[in-house]
């Protein structure tokens, strides 16, 4: 810090001053599986990132007499009945599901955030119609909801992100709700209130600042829900439309040869697997470097 | 002087589970210009509701201004809607207002420069560059070292005192004719609290702002008021200039007050005296004074007589009691 150096000589030195980001990267980085999380989700997202040249084959190109070939030196995981390069077609997925997946997070973050914030803040009757609304869309599972959304819209990208964002609204909404209720009791959302801020500034500079660090957890922790639910859905085939490699398609079209090709079908579901563990580890991590309760234990 | 800021009648109630909580009953005040005001009282009594209304800050429901008209500048603040952009900005750029906890009255995600310059873009429609100029120099007035670093820092790296005095900066930012400071200095020790009480007074004699102190403690701000009104169960027992409160008090309790605070103008010995009991339950009380149950000088007329109203006794010395505490001192 410039303010150390200014203290000037024959000041004995100060302790070293953890800056709040050195405090968080040393809980976070302390636990290996943590790391290993970190590892697995930079991988996934490098793979999406540079699929083109990652990628052996052309993840599309069908081979009809190349068709579920079992793994070899040519096709590392393999072909499909079609006579696609599994692996290819598994490195061009992850892009279907991390797109949805952080899609779905953008659009519930966003709507859940602003009406908890609208509801938190005001309280009485925009509170009642925001969160019983929440309380409808929470009487349905998930998946279901997704399910009939993408039923009435129809497959593709857009639709299921949207699907999946309404989906998931409402876990946002209510933290937020909660979060600004407390963080409303605070002395200085009064003091500001005292200095003349109007409530759109008290609700974005004020409250949604200082509302942010369980959202941040509980986006990371719903990462991996997203990512196995845009499965879930490509592989009821509401989801990602053929031809585009999507990782749950990709099981449904594999379990009939489970016996003869199993590669077909674990393959895409070992990728599955090893995001969700990654989020999920990340989000763990998240939230033990940001809980409250372990401040100044380095 | 001029009359800058005229509260009359201001009635305060809240409704809660248990009843009606009168906790502003009928407050009337007035602070003059370039005028140190003292208000003072029990937990409780309503000096914090009574300055909150001003402002228009009560949270409605449970709280709500049932009557009265605070006077400023000539309009009646009490007209204007508390959510509206009159009332915005009144708040923090005519009159300001500083909160009893410097730990917790700063907004812990943003720097101090943030917060002192939001102030000043806000009324005073500065830039940028021009709000973080003024903020650093209003960190230099109130006594913070070093403040074209300090602008970068956050609260959490400020201790007590420096940020109320933060808070005294940001208040006087926009050059605000009345700073109501609610019990500035209770939650800092004893020393910090006297450096800070001169800070207010230099700085609003600067700022040629008036002051009104809140406060339960009238040692405290025995040095700097001119007026003081005393408070009790949500109404104005006593006022009058600072040197007749203090020489002759008349409202027994007030007489109280000053009996159990140890005063460096008298031989030494003496006894401090508490005020027996509580203060009042503000649910359902009796018409009778509030005081009745705690006061040593009551007469026959106090217990079936309803609570007296304020009469003059001396040069702008208001008391509410029947008793004339003259010869009982």
């Amino acid at each position: 810090m410039a303010r150390e150096g200014a203290v000037g000589a024959g000041v004995t030195e100060m302790p070293p001053r953890y800056s709040e980001f050195q405090r968080f990267c040393s809980v976070f980085f302390s636990r290996s599986l943590v790391l290993i999380g970190l590892i697995i989700t930079v991988a996934a997202v490098i793979l999406a990132l540079f699929a083109p040249i990652l990628a052996p084959y052309d993840p599309n190109k069908q081979n009809l007499s190349q068709r579920l070939l079992q793994p070899s030196r040519e096709h590392l995981l393999g072909t499909d009945a079609l006579g696609r390069d599994t692996l290819s077609r598994i490195i061009y997925g992850s892009r279907a599901s991390l797109m949805v997946s952080a899609g779905a997070l953008f659009v519930a973050t966003f709507v859940g955030v602003l009406l908890g914030l609208i509801a938190g803040y005001f309280g009485g009757i925009a509170y009642m119609f925001i969160m019983r609304f929440i309380d409808a869309l929470m009487a349905f599972p998930t998946i279901l909801l997704a399910l009939v959304i993408a039923g009435l819209l129809g497959g593709g990208l857009t639709n299921i992100v949207l699907a999946l964002g309404i989906g998931l609204i409402s876990s946002f909404a209510r933290l937020m709700c909660a979060q600004v209720l407390s963080v409303k009791e605070n002395d200085y959302v009064l003091a500001g209130r005292a200095m003349g801020a109007s409530d759109l500034r008290m609700m974005f500079m004020h409250i949604l600042p200082n509302s942010f660090p369980p959202l941040i957890v509980q986006v990371s922790l719903w990462v991996g829900f997203a990512i196995l639910s845009e499965a879930g859905l490509s592989f009821l085939g509401v989801g990602i439309q053929p031809p585009t490699a999507a990782w749950g398609a990709m099981i449904n079209d594999g379990y009939k040869y489970l016996l003869t090709n199993p590669a077909l079908s674990f393959a895409p579901g070992v990728a599955i697997m090893l995001v969700v563990f990654g989020f999920n580890m990340i989000g763990d991590g998240l939230r033990d470097a940001l809980d409250p309760r372990l401040r100044g234990r380095l | 002087m001029s009359v800058l800021l005229n509260v009359e009648n201001l009635k305060t109630y809240f409704r809660t589970y248990r009843g009606l909580v009168k906790a502003a009953d009928g407050v009337s005040f007035s602070v003059n210009e370039r005028e140190i005001v003292g208000l003072v009282g029990e937990s409780g009594c309503g000096k914090s509701v009574s300055m909150l209304s001003v402002l228009q800050l009560i949270s409605t429901p449970p709280g709500e201004i049932v009557g009265g008209k605070v006077l400023f500048d000539g309009k009646d603040l009490l007209q204007f809607d508390a959510k509206g952009p009159q009332m915005c900005s009144i708040r923090g750029g005519k009159i300001a207002m500083i909160f009893q906890e410097p730990m917790t009255s700063l907004n812990p995600v943003l720097t101090i420069g943030r917060q002192l310059t939001e102030m000043l873009e806000l009324h005073l429609h500065m830039d940028k560059e021009a709000a973080r100029e003024r903020a650093a120099e209003l960190l230099r007035l109130v006594g913070i070292p070093d403040p074209e670093t300090r602008v970068h820092d956050y609260p959490h790296q400020f201790s007590g005192g420096m940020r109320q005095r933060v808070m005294i900066a940001m208040a006087l930012s926009c050059n605000p004719r009345i700073l109501i400071a609610d019990e500035p200095t209770t939650a800092v020790d004893v020393t910090t609290q006297s450096q800070l009480l001169e800070l207010m007074k230099d700085m609003v004699m600067r700022f040629n702002t008036s002051l009104v102190v809140v406060t339960h403690n009238l040692g405290v701000v025995a040095r700097y008021v001119q007026r003081i009104y005393v408070m009790y169960a949500g109404r104005i027992v006593e006022s009058g200039l600072s040197k007749d409160i203090f020489a002759h008090p008349r409202h027994p309790y007030t007489i109280g007050l000053l009996k159990c605070v140890p005063r460096l103008d008298e031989a030494q010995g003496r006894k401090l005296v508490p005020i027996d009991g509580l203060p009042p339950n503000l649910i359902g009380m009796p018409p009778t004074c509030a005081f009745l149950p705690r006061c040593g000088a009551k007469i026959e007329r106090c217990t079936y007589e309803p609570w007296p109203a304020l009469r003059l006794v001396g040069h702008e010395h208001y008391v509410s009691c029947y008793v004339d505490t003259q010869e009982m001192r």
